[in-house]
């Protein structure tokens, strides 16, 4: 016969001050899990978000970003005849872009933030389907006028609608603000193609195109074309693809953080034990008694490992609590692979949740087997005379 | 006179009385040796957490730099890292007074076999001007012959210490660049292995041979400058100087110690500083509630026996010293293995640290560090364990001796 439920939550209650910081020391451990998770969760879902399956980005051979890879007109002149583009009108959707890096500096950050600079056509705004304007309009071709992304717009006093932002060989007037959904184009910063690229006197040698496939098919059938060019010698990918490899910037705090989270749970498995052992050491006469009563060792056992599991489920819960108001919380982080910064929200989704309780719980039931095989296998005599 | 030679036999007898318990508290730590085990496992977990973290921290963010480094700068386009420099600021920043040399550091990227398959071919690659570059980097050791090789032959290249050990690098191996910032193949010869302090992850190759691959409207640009003053006083001087020098220019510069340079990569991660001590806060908590869970239980236990303590003649203050003692020693044991742990897993780090942050390859708890953990955790062992044992000082005899488990 099984041990009432109700007699292990009286157990939690009498011992409230066991039970709080056995709970409480689970529920940091929790915390701090979830909250690499949140991290790592948040950081990726800006790179997932980023990119269409349809537009495929091309840079040449060699370079794994755009920032590193050199592009030629002459190049762009080839490779936008290609079967299987998708057209605008007349025109081919094909977007030749220069990416560069402009610093940006705030009263917080004194040192200035790398931010990512595109120069692109205006079909290249076309192709960015998540991308629309949640402010003022588009940059005029051939004028010194940018739209920035609406997590620059947020972060940086300056980079407000109607303001100025001087960087290569001018003042730069903001004349919209854009909003790119999660993607990672919030933390970029957007302008005409010539005006950028004769700034940085890169009228020739610019960084990657973006082209646009009809459909599915169509896209993979030109990526392995352009792969296979030996004379444009260029290297394609959907942009998709492009953007979900770069969610290793993330590894060295993903690492730290679970490394921190591992230790902190082997102490906390240990700090739960002792809770445990403790209690059935006082409950000695108890175990005694319920043996008496005629409950089996089993039950006994089986009993004592639920209040384990119940202890640190109420941890685990406790956790989820703590880490609630970091949720959507923004923050950046650099990118290694663009050298720049990406802004995201830290994201806590159920499923990160039921992760963090998994792992109370597993910490619950490794804490909690020693002490109740401790307590089932005392025997009846001795066990009622312990004091 | 009279006065302090009093006081200083008050303490001497004090310290006495404390010497005298000293054998109860060992005592009592192994009363419930599995408690105890526990406990100091727990808690060597959470110092070796705080261990590892404070080594990181002062990695990051106090570590001095070597002499030598402290002498250099990095003068760098404004606008960014990526954005180069006109080759001609060189000549600028040699006449600034406080300069001894000059050298240009170019990074030149590329692909050297596949990186995405083994992240360690993923290393740093300068160009740089190997007369310039040694003046500019005397803490560098090269045998005399490698050097001379290194400065003679144009194809010739130089690796660290730990990047040849890492990837089995001889000399004589050829090593194959492909670029991808620069057109071309950098077809390299490995002339020499050196020794550097702060970077040792690090392959260096002729300038002028890069030089020759491009274009003639590409030729004459410099990524970054790296700059010998000559003496400590003179690096803000020259800091200064050189901005405010190319501040009308075309391509503004900005200019930094070497140190300051390595750690914008790590301002890179994020907020670090914020990260870093709002999880040493989480574990030194942690820290607390366990010594405190324990303290609480081990003075539960022992509620009798305090009444029969005190009835033999124990001061509340012995009562206190005892208890507060107790929890000492517990975390003392635990810190001094967690920093023990934390040593060999700051050895692991250490030796795994990225390409970009440098300064983590240097990862050791040093004995400051230690010592600052030792204290920490007396101070843990006093605060969490106070509250427990004051109640059991201050309880009446006959309540405890009633007491009954």
């Amino acid at each position: 016969m099984a041990i009432p439920l109700s007699y292990n939550i009286r157990n939690l209650v009498v011992r409230r001050t066991a039970t709080l910081m056995t709970t409480l020391g689970v529920g940091l451990t929790v915390a701090v899990l979830l909250s690499v998770l949140a991290l790592v969760q948040g950081l990726n879902s800006a790179f997932e978000a980023t990119g269409d399956p349809l537009n495929i980005l091309a840079m040449r051979k060699g370079a794994t970003a755009e920032l590193n890879s050199n592009f030629t007109r002459l190049m762009f002149q080839d490779l936008k005849f290609k079967a299987g583009i998708a057209r605008d009108g007349n025109e081919p959707m094909a977007s030749l872009e220069m990416v560069t890096i402009v610093n940006l500096t705030s009263v917080d950050i004194p040192d200035g933030m790398n931010i990512t600079l595109r120069g692109l056509p205006p079909v290249g705004i076309r192709m960015r389907q998540q991308v629309h304007l949640s402010q003022g309009r588009w940059f005029e071709t051939g004028k010194r006028e940018i739209v920035v992304g609406k997590s620059i717009a947020s972060r940086f006093p300056d980079a407000r609608l109607g303001g100025k932002l001087k960087f290569a060989r001018g003042e730069w007037e903001i004349v919209g603000i854009m909003d790119g959904g999660r993607s990672a184009v919030n933390s970029e910063i957007f302008a005409d193609l010539n005006q950028v690229s004769s700034d940085y006197n890169r009228s020739d040698v610019v960084s990657s195109c973006l082209i646009r496939a009809t459909d599915q098919v169509a896209a993979q059938a030109l990526i392995n074309d352009l792969n296979a060019d030996q004379k444009l010698n260029v290297v394609a990918q959907t942009e998709k693809a492009y953007y979900a490899a770069q969610t290793v910037s993330a590894a060295p705090l993903k690492f730290l953080g679970l490394f921190i989270s591992i230790v902190m749970a082997v102490g906390s498995c240990f700090a739960a034990m002792n809770t445990m052992y403790a209690a059935v050491s006082r409950r000695a006469k108890e175990i005694g008694t319920l043996r008496v009563l005629g409950f089996s060792r089993s039950s006994i056992l089986t009993s004592f490992f639920f209040e384990s599991i119940l202890l640190s489920l109420l941890g685990g819960i406790l956790g989820c609590i703590l880490v609630l108001p970091i949720n959507n919380l923004e923050t950046g982080i650099g990118n290694f692979v663009t050298f720049s910064e990406i802004s995201f929200n830290f994201q806590v989704t159920p499923t990160s949740m039921a992760i963090g309780i998994a792992f109370a719980l597993f910490l619950g039931a490794l804490g909690g087997f020693f002490p109740a095989r401790n307590a089932a296998n005392k025997e009846i005599l001795t066990a009622l005379r312990e004091v | 006179m009279c006065f302090t030679i009093s006081l200083d036999y008050n303490q001497f007898r004090t310290l006495e009385k404390m010497l005298y318990l000293l054998p109860l508290i060992f005592k009592n730590t192994l009363r419930s040796k599995r408690r105890s085990i526990l406990t100091i496992l727990s808690v060597t977990m959470s110092f070796t957490l705080l261990g590892v973290l404070f080594a990181m921290y002062n990695a990051l963010f106090f570590s001095d730099p070597t002499p030598s480094q402290a002498l250099r700068l990095i003068t760098r386009n404004r606008i960014s890292l990526t954005v180069a420099m006109p080759a001609a600021y060189k000549q600028k920043i040699k006449a600034v007074p406080g300069v001894r040399d000059v050298n240009i550091l170019q990074w030149y990227g590329g692909q050297y076999k596949d990186q995405t398959a083994d992240r360690r071919n993923n290393f740093a690659r300068f160009a740089v001007e190997p007369e310039d570059f040694f003046k500019v980097q005397t803490d560098l050791v090269l045998p005399a012959d490698q050097k001379q090789a290194f400065l003679k032959e144009r194809t010739a290249c130089i690796v660290g210490r730990s990047l040849a050990d890492k990837l089995g690098f001889k000399v004589g191996d050829h090593i194959i660049l492909k670029g991808d910032i620069f057109p071309g193949v950098m077809e390299l010869t490995l002339r020499g292995i050196f020794d550097e302090p702060n970077n040792g992850d690090s392959l260096y190759f002729n300038l002028e041979y890069l030089q020759q691959s491009l274009p003639a409207t590409r030729r004459n640009f410099a990524g970054m400058f790296s700059i010998l003053a000559n003496s400590k006083e003179d690096v803000s001087s020259v800091q200064r100087a050189v901005d405010e020098m190319f501040k009308n220019a075309p391509a503004q510069t900005r200019t930094e110690t070497e140190a300051a340079f390595a750690l914008s990569f790590v301002s890179f991660l994020g907020n670090v500083k914020v990260f870093l001590l709002a999880i040493c806060a989480a574990v030194t908590f942690t820290i607390l509630l366990v010594s405190a869970n324990t303290m609480a239980m081990s003075v539960r236990e022992r509620v009798r026996e305090v009444g029969v303590m005190k009835t033999l003649g124990f001061t509340n203050g012995n009562i206190l010293t005892i208890i507060l003692g107790e929890a000492v020693v517990l975390s003392v044991i635990g810190a001094f293995l967690g920093c023990l742990v934390a040593t060999v897993l700051a050895a692991g780090v250490a030796a795994n640290a990225g390409g970009y942050i440098a300064q983590l390859r240097n990862l050791t708890l040093t004995p400051p560090t230690i010592a600052f953990i030792l204290a920490f955790s007396v101070l843990i062992a006093l605060v969490s364990s106070f509250a427990p044992a004051l109640s059991a000082a201050r309880t009446n005899i006959l309540d405890t001796l009633k007491y009954s488990g």
